[in-house]
Order: C-alpha cells, then structure tokens, then sequence
C-alpha cells in the first residue's frame, strides 16, 4: 500500500497520457479507439479514488507527496502533493472524463485518433495544475493545457472556430507570461521553485525586496488565474470559446479549465502573497460582483443558448472569487464546493446542449419551443441539471452559493446584499430559458420528429445527475476534506494578517469567528 | 617542430577537411547519368568521424600551434552543436537534392563540410587572424551554397545579395580587428585581454565597434539584419536551414570570445540596444509574412536578439544561457527547415502559407512534428525552446536587466501569435489537393528524428547541456 500511495499521484497523472501514446500507434479504426480512450478514462477515474479513500482528513499539509529532484540547474523538483481542496479538482476532472468520451462518441467523426489523444493529453496536464507544488512543475502543466484545448476548439469546433482558437489560446498564453515573470523573480531571490519552501521563506522575511516587489508579483499571479476564471474585464474569449468549442471542449473548459484560475489564486495568491491578497481585496471583490451581476445579465438577452450557458459561467465563477476573497471559513468552504457544483453542473448543461445540437445543428432558441413533448426524459434531465445550477435547495449548487454568501455577509453586509441579486438573477435567465425552449406547443414542425435520448445518453447523464443530487443533501461528505485544507490555508493567512492588523480595523475577522461561522452554518444545511 | 598533440587539438577540422576531399574526388569518377546521392553517405560519414575525433578531443584540453588554437570545453560545445547541424542538414538534403534536381552533389557537399570546418574553427580560434580566415572559409562556402538552386532567379539573387553584403561586414571585421592591433599590439584574444587589464585605450571602443557590426551582419541581429529575408527566401531551404544556425552559432561562439575574453570596454549598451532591436524587428516583420521560408528569416533575427539579451547579462550565467540557447535553436531550427524542405518538393513550389492548409490531414506525421518544432520556437514547456529562453531570461533578471527582460516576453508573446498561425493553417484550414506530400524519406526521417530528440530531451532534462556549458563558460573566461 505504500508503494501505491508513494506514487499515486505520478500515476493518476501520466496514466491518460500513456493511453494517449499508446493511441498512437492505434489502426484508425474508430471503434476500437472510443472504447480504449473510454477504458483508459475510467481506469484513471478508479486510479484517482485511491485518493479520498486513503486521504487522512484531520492532517493539515499536503499528502500524497512526491518530491524528487529534477533538474539541477535551475533546482526544479517533481514535486507533487495534494489537500482536500486540489483532491476534489482532480476527481472532478476524472470523473468527468469518461463522460466527455461518451458524448464524444457520435459527435466526433473525423480524425477521431487525434481527437482521443488530444483529449488524454489534456487530461494529464489539467490534473498536473491541481497537482503540482513546484512552481515551475505548475506553470509547465499550466501551459501544456493550452495547446491540446485550443487544437480541439479549432479542429472539431463549429462556426468561427479559429477565431475562437486563437483569441483563447493568445489570451491564456499572454497573461500567463506575467506568472512567468513573477515565477522568475520569486526563483531568482529565494533559489527555490518549490511552493512551500518559497511560502516559507515569504513568512519569515527572508526574501529581499519582496517588500517593494510583492504589489507586482501578486498582480503578474493575479492577471494570468483573473483570465482563466475569467474574471470582468478580461472574461471576452469565454464566450467566443464556449460556443464554438465541441461538447466535450466545452465541458472540460467550464468544469476544469476555469477551476484552474481559481484554484491559482487560492493556492498561489492567497498562499504566498496574504498581505497583499487584503489590501486588493476591495477592488478584486467589486470585479467578482460585477462579474456575477453583468454576466447574468448578459445571459439573459442571449439568443444562442450556449451563449447563454457561457455566460453563467462568468457569473458563478463570480461567486467563486467573491469567497476567496472573503477570507472567511465559510465563504473560501462555499467557493471550493461552488467550484466542483459548478464544473458538475455546467459541464451537465453543456453536455444537454450538446445532444441537441447533434440532432438539430443549431443552438439558436428561436429554433426550438415545445421540446418538453417530443423530448420527455430530455426535458425532465435538463430541468434537474437546470435547477442545480440556479441553485435549489438540497441540490448542489444551493450549497456553494449559500455559504458563498454567509461568508459575503461576514465580510461586509453590501457585498453580500449585491451578490445575493445574482441568485435571483440565474433563476430569471435560467427558467427563461427553460420556457421558450421546452413549454408550449412545438412551434418548428421540425422537432416534432426528434428522438428522445439514446442509452448512451443516459449513460453519461446519470452520474452527473446522481452526484448533483449527492453534492446536495451530503455536502459533509466533501467539506469534511474540504474544510481543513481552507483553515489551513486561513491559518497561516491570519496570522501574517494579524501582524498588519493595525492598518486594518475590523476589516478582517479573525479565523475564530470564520470556524463558529462555519460551524452554525453547518448546523443549518444538514448535519 | 610542432609537438603531435597539436595535430589532435585541431583533428576534427582535419578529419573534416579530408572528408571533403574525398567527396570531391569521388564526384566526377561517378558515371554522368544517375543519381550521385551516394555523396551524402561519405558526409555523414565524414560527420560522424569528426564527432568522434572531437569525443577524442576532449583528453587534450589547450592550445596549439603557438596559441592559434585553444581546445576546451567551450570549443567542443560549439564543435559539437555545428557538426550535429552539418549531419541533420546533410540527412535532409539526402533526397533533397534529386527531388529538386539539383546536379552538382559533389560541391554541394563538400561545400557543407567546408562551411563547417570554418565553424569549428571559429570556436576553437583565439587568434583574431585565423578567426578572421575561419570567419571567411565558412561564408564563401554558404554564398556559393545559397545560389545552388541555379535554375530559379530568386536563388541567384540571394547569393549575390549575401556576397556583396556579407563580404561588406566582414570588411568591418577586419577593420576591427586592425584597430585591436593598433591599440594593443597583438591579435591574440588572450594577450589582448592582458593588455587591456592594465591599460585602458580609446581606440579599443572603436574596434568593438566595428567587430560588433561585423558579426552582428553574421548572426543576422539588427540593424544588419535587412538581408535575412531575401537570402533565406531564395536559397535552397536545406542551407536555410545550415545558415540560420550553423554560421550563426559560430558567429555567436566569436562573439563571447571578443567580448568576454578580452574584457573588451563600452559594448554593453550596443548589445542593449541590438537586442531589443533585433526581438522587435524580427517579431514584428514576422507577422505580416505569407511565405514560410520569410516567416521564418524573420524569426531567426528575432531569436539573435533573444541570444544577445544573453550577452547583456554577460557573467558566466549570461554566457552559459547563450551557449545553452545556441544549441537548443539549432536542434529546433533545423528541425523546422528540415520539414519546409521536404515539403517545399520540386522547385520549392509549396512555400507559402496557403500551401500548408489542411497539412495536419494530408501528412500527420509531419505536421505533428513541425508542430513540436513550432512549440519549441515560441518557447513552450516540454521544449528546448522553454528553457533556452528561461535561462536568458533568468540571467537578464539576475544581472538587474528589468527592462530588457520586459521587452522579451512581450516580444515572446507576440511571436507566440505567427508560430501559432502556421500551426493553425496546418490543422484548422481546409485543404487544397494540389500540394501533395511525398513519402518521409529515410534520410530525413533520420535527421529529423535527431532534432526531434534533442528537442525535447533539452526541453526535459536540461541539466547535463547546461552544465556543460557553465563550464564553457569558466573556460572562457580564465
């Protein structure tokens, strides 16, 4: 057990990337190739849940660590490791995998080969960011990202699908040139890429002119995860990629691709930089509440409705960043658990959308109207999958959003009053939606003849539905994991900040008052 | 009487030199008619050897043939990263050469391993005399190499263009180096650079001028850049391919010589300013560029610049960033131009942008591997082509360059954008049938495979390389 729990996470990591190689030398014989990119997908999946299983919750730090030197010259360790935050990304990325295969099956005829491997390509990198603690080993996974992603948009996307590429791709690539820079500069004072050696080091003030530097290292970290999320402004490319990407692009870019801008900052930002994370606080948390309030608007006048899905994203991830930035227990708790409710909420939606774009190669609303009759157990997932997301109760997205937004509160009352209208606002466009989509008679006589989901369908449906409905009613079963991780992070965040504390009058409450805040909460949503 | 060792310190050029021979005599002793490809076997061959004559090499560190000649790690870097050029560009000429019909293997050839041994020599000289004989051995032998493809104009135009203007730079070169010896008496880098610890003199500042522009035209760094574009246009793309690198380095290698051995005075806002230039320039004439052979003229100026942001930083992280950069350039470059040539087929017809739609379909094996070699150009992890610019860039921070590395990784970014574009035609566009994609020959399937590996083995485990070169870069400067 030991020798699997020394090496889990190489393994989890490099286990789609050896499918992929070994895809390589596969005959281009479509079938065989779904079924072994399929098989591949869930063996990562059973390899991964080793880790909630064997994870020691109570123990603060990282587990699972593998630290072994790699290059002498710069000193750049493999060095990998994970808490309950960057555990449950990364069972969200194999759990949803197999089901990108799934809705890939039909959808994807031509160069299905490079597909799949690009698909598993993907896959290693995106779990190497939730993974990696060497600062260059990050930036390394960070990067290797971009280029399967923007291929798979600009290959099998629709419509303007260069444009879509290439606006992704550079906006990713220029902002994270910034990280760079800072990486660079944090290496050359301290000699060190390893995270928690640089962390340390920060601490006890033992990196030169990091007074002076840290505004703008903070900013170089801030702006490359700010364009991931995407954050207001620099949210622009999201749609264009959205929309343009194939289903299963779609869905790995709103369920983890995004996560990997906040999982940045709470790691990165708020890890090294705390002093500075407070004092931007105020401005990066007016930027999360715009994001919330325009991008619902902005959904809501959409005509495309996978537009309109993208532009949810901008919004719940507007949550997302509102709870970091909290600093409260409960609102970082909220906005870990909104991550994963969203990756499984909006990568369902996609997956919705999808199916109906393979039968009617449209996602303009005015096409549609009345679905609900030809389309029963479509209409009856999309409405569960649909209400996640707007966040009803004793489903997943209630959770994230409620303690999102006790922890809003705690901080200051307006932050909270003006993000709570984005609840309000998702219910609008979603239900909207919902309406001119699926009720009332069928007014295009084509989606009369449409047929209701395939098997295969369901198959990868399922899942999703059961876990939202799971993430609902049990959210104790991740928070468990989750919470620790959070405090431990708040920590060693409080007590740098209790150090400034004179400069800050009762901005921020104490990590004490988060845990009864918590714990109260806890209390309501069902323990 | 000259002592046997001295004949090993300069064995590789020797071996070389004889090789060449060889390839000229067999030449006219093949039949008239058929193929002559079999010349390239006696290169490689050649090659070969003067890699192993190099491996020897490295038991007899010094000088020879009264201090003309040093052997030490910094020139058995630079043997190495020019003959491994020699070899890949001789691979992809193999069948280059039919498919083009171009006649004249013999000079072909033997012209490449001529060229080369200048290179070699360029490094291991310390003499500024020799240097300036090895300096012109290696570029007669590319002015004649770039006019190959006789039939087409565009060819002829790039030779005469880099004749006139080549022997125009390295006239400056030599005035340099005749001001070095009216300032200090001797054209020994060595002896120079004594003189210069004790004795300040103005007429040093001119001669680094000079000798700057020199090489500067050499390595292609603005603003002697302006005829980059038309010569690698017009010249057959496998010696694009031996002149974007292999002159290059050398030129580089003399470059850290003048500079750095000697302790040369007032270069650094020169290389400054020529860096900066070059990254801008070479970017920004990228983007607006249609044929692949231009893109990639236009790239290669702006990777001098990435290389003498190096130089700014000077020291031995400086240096060793600069060798450690020389190197993973070349494995990508050559790489790259080897692919464009096996594409260009008959006449260099398929240059252009266009002509690439729809590669990724057509040929997935070759659109895949320009793909990396593209990756490694715009410097992303997993490449030689990453930590090549890391190691600059991390020296410039070091050495306090803030604004100079500012200027970097913006320039990275903007290039980032027309690598990406040909990667984007290859995949994204649809396809046009009448650009067909021949079979990989062997020999290109070889030599690409060589680049193939030493790009992503420097872009994996860096380490040995660089460590390497931070002890070329100790050699240098003691």
């Amino acid at each position: 057990m030991n020798l699997i729990n020394n090496n889990i996470l190489t393994i989890v990591i490099f286990l789609p990337l050896a499918g992929a190689i070994l895809l390589l030398f596969f005959p281009r014989r479509h079938r065989d190739i779904r079924y072994f990119a399929l098989a591949v997908s869930l063996i990562t999946l059973l390899a991964s849940l080793h880790l909630p299983w064997y994870l020691v919750r109570g123990q603060s730090g990282f587990q699972f660590e593998e630290n072994i030197p790699w290059i002498a010259h710069p000193n750049i360790h493999y060095h990998l490791g994970i808490d309950g935050i960057s555990m449950w990304l990364v069972i969200l990325t194999t759990f949803l995998m197999p089901m990108c295969v799934l809705i890939s099956w039909n959808s994807i005829g031509d160069r299905v080969k490079e597909f799949f491997i690009l698909m598993l390509v993907l896959e290693t990198a995106m779990i190497g960011v939730f993974v990696a603690l060497d600062l260059f080993l990050f930036y390394f996974f960070w990067e290797a990202t971009l280029i399967p992603m923007a291929l798979i948009i600009g290959m099998y996307g629709h419509g303007r699908k260069i444009y879509a590429s290439v606006k992704f791709f550079l906006y990713t690539m220029i902002a994270s040139v910034f990280m760079l820079a800072a990486v660079i500069w944090l290496y050359a004072k301290t000699g060190t890429f390893d995270f928690v050696d640089i962390q340390g080091k920060i601490q006890s003030g033992q990196v030169a002119g990091f007074e002076h530097a840290a505004f703008w290292l903070f900013l170089g970290f801030f702006v490359a995860f700010a364009v991931k999320v995407p954050l207001f402004p620099l949210h622009t490319w999201l749609p264009d990629a959205h929309v343009e990407a194939p289903t299963a692009g779609s869905v790995l870019l709103a369920a983890v691709l995004l996560k990997m801008g906040t999982y940045g900052l709470l790691r990165f930002n708020l890890g090294l930089f705390p002093d500075q994370s407070r004092r931007n606080a105020p401005w990066i948390i007016a930027l999360a509440i715009i994001g919330i309030i325009y991008g619902a608007l902005v959904a809501m006048i959409q005509p495309n409705i996978k537009r309109l899905v993208a532009y949810t994203s901008v919004s719940h991830l507007g949550f997302v960043v509102l709870g970091i930035f909290s600093f409260t227990q409960i609102g970082m708790d909220g906005a870990v658990y909104q991550m994963l409710s969203h990756g499984i909420s909006t990568g369902a939606l996609f997956m919705l959308l999808g199916m109906i774009y393979d039968r009617r190669h449209t996602y303009d609303i005015g096409e549609y109207g009345g679905l609900a009759t030809p389309m029963p157990v479509y209409a009856t997932f999309f409405a569960f999958i649909m209400l996640s997301s707007v966040g009803l109760p004793l489903l997943n997205g209630f959770i994230g959003e409620f303690m999102v937004l006790s922890g809003a509160f705690q901080a200051k009352q307006l932050y909270g009053i003006l993000a709570a209208t984005g609840v309000i606002w998702s219910a609008c466009y979603l239900l909207w939606m919902y309406q001119r989509v699926f009720y009332g008679n069928v007014t295009n006589p084509v989606n009369n003849s449409l047929r209701d989901l395939s098997a295969r369908e369901r198959v990868s449906l399922w899942p999703l539905a059961i876990a939202a409905l799971v993430m609902g009613v049990a959210p104790m079963l991740w928070l468990h994991s989750i919470d620790p991780a959070v405090a431990a992070t708040l920590r060693q965040f409080s007590s740098v900040v209790q150090a400034h504390a004179a400069h800050a009058p009762g901005y921020l409450s104490g990590a004490d008052v988060a845990r009864n805040g918590v714990q109260a909460v806890l209390q309501v949503i069902g323990r | 009487m000259i002592p046997a060792v001295d004949y090993i310190r300069v064995l590789p050029e020797l071996v070389l030199s004889i090789f060449g021979i060889i390839v000229m005599m067999v030449d006219p002793v093949l039949p008239e008619q058929g193929s002559r490809k079999r010349l390239g076997i006696v290169a490689v061959v050649g090659t070969l050897a003067a890699l192993a004559a190099t491996a020897y090499q490295t038991g007899f560190y010094g000088e020879a043939f009264y201090h003309m000649v040093r052997v030490d790690t910094f020139s058995v870097f630079f043997h190495v990263v020019v003959l491994m050029i020699a070899l890949v560009v001789i691979l992809a000429s193999y069948d280059y050469l039919d498919v083009q019909s171009i006649r004249a293997s013999g000079e072909y050839y033997a012209l490449i391993l001529f060229g080369t041994v200048g290179m070699m020599l360029m490094s291991s000289a310390i003499e500024l005399v020799l240097i300036f004989i090895a300096l012109e051995i290696s570029s007669i032998s590319t002015y004649i190499l770039a006019g190959m493809r006789r039939r087409a104009a565009e060819s002829a135009e790039a030779s005469l263009k880099y004749f006139l203007l080549g022997s125009f730079a390295t006239a400056f070169f030599l005035y340099g180096v005749a001001m070095i010896y009216g300032a200090t008496g001797t054209t020994n880098i060595y002896n120079i650079a004594k003189f210069l610890h004790i004795q300040q003199s103005t007429l040093a500042y001119l001669a680094v001028g000079l000798m700057f522009v020199g090489l500067g035209f050499k390595v292609a760094s603005a603003p002697f850049h302006v005829w980059t574009p038309d010569v690698y246009e017009g010249s057959p793309a496998p010696v694009v391919a031996l002149m974007s690198t292999g002159p290059k380095a050398a030129a580089f290698a003399v470059l850290l010589r003048v500079l750095f051995a000697t302790g040369a005075p007032g270069w650094f806002w020169m290389v400054w300013v020529s860096a900066a230039l070059s990254m801008t320039l070479g970017n920004i004439g990228a983007l607006v560029q249609q044929n692949v052979k231009r893109l990639l003229a236009y790239s290669s100026i702006a990777h001098a610049g990435y290389l003498l942001v190096a130089f700014a930083a000077g020291q031995q992280v400086g240096i060793s960033a600069a060798m450690f950069y020389a190197a993973s350039y070349a494995a990508m470059n050559v790489g790259a131009f080897a692919v464009v040539s096996h594409f260009a087929s008959a006449g260099e017809k398929y240059v252009t942008l266009d002509d690439y739609a729809g590669l990724g379909r057509r040929s997935p094996l070759l659109a895949g591997i320009l793909t990396i070699f593209l990756l490694s150009l715009i410097g992303i992890p997993v490449t030689g082509g990453f930590f090549a610019k890391f190691y600059v860039f991390s020296a410039a921070l070091q050495s306090g360059l803030v604004w100079l590395t500012i200027i970097g990784f913006i320039n990275s970014a903007i290039a980032a954008y027309y690598y990406l574009r040909i990667i984007i035609v290859m995949y994204m566009r649809d396809e046009r049938s009448e650009a067909p994609v021949a079979r990989i020959p062997v020999g290109l399937g070889i030599g690409l495979a060589i680049s193939l590996i030493m790009t992503i083995y420097l872009g994996v485990l860096p380490g040995r390389v660089l460590e390497y070169a931070i002890q070329g870069a100790q050699d240098l400067l003691k």
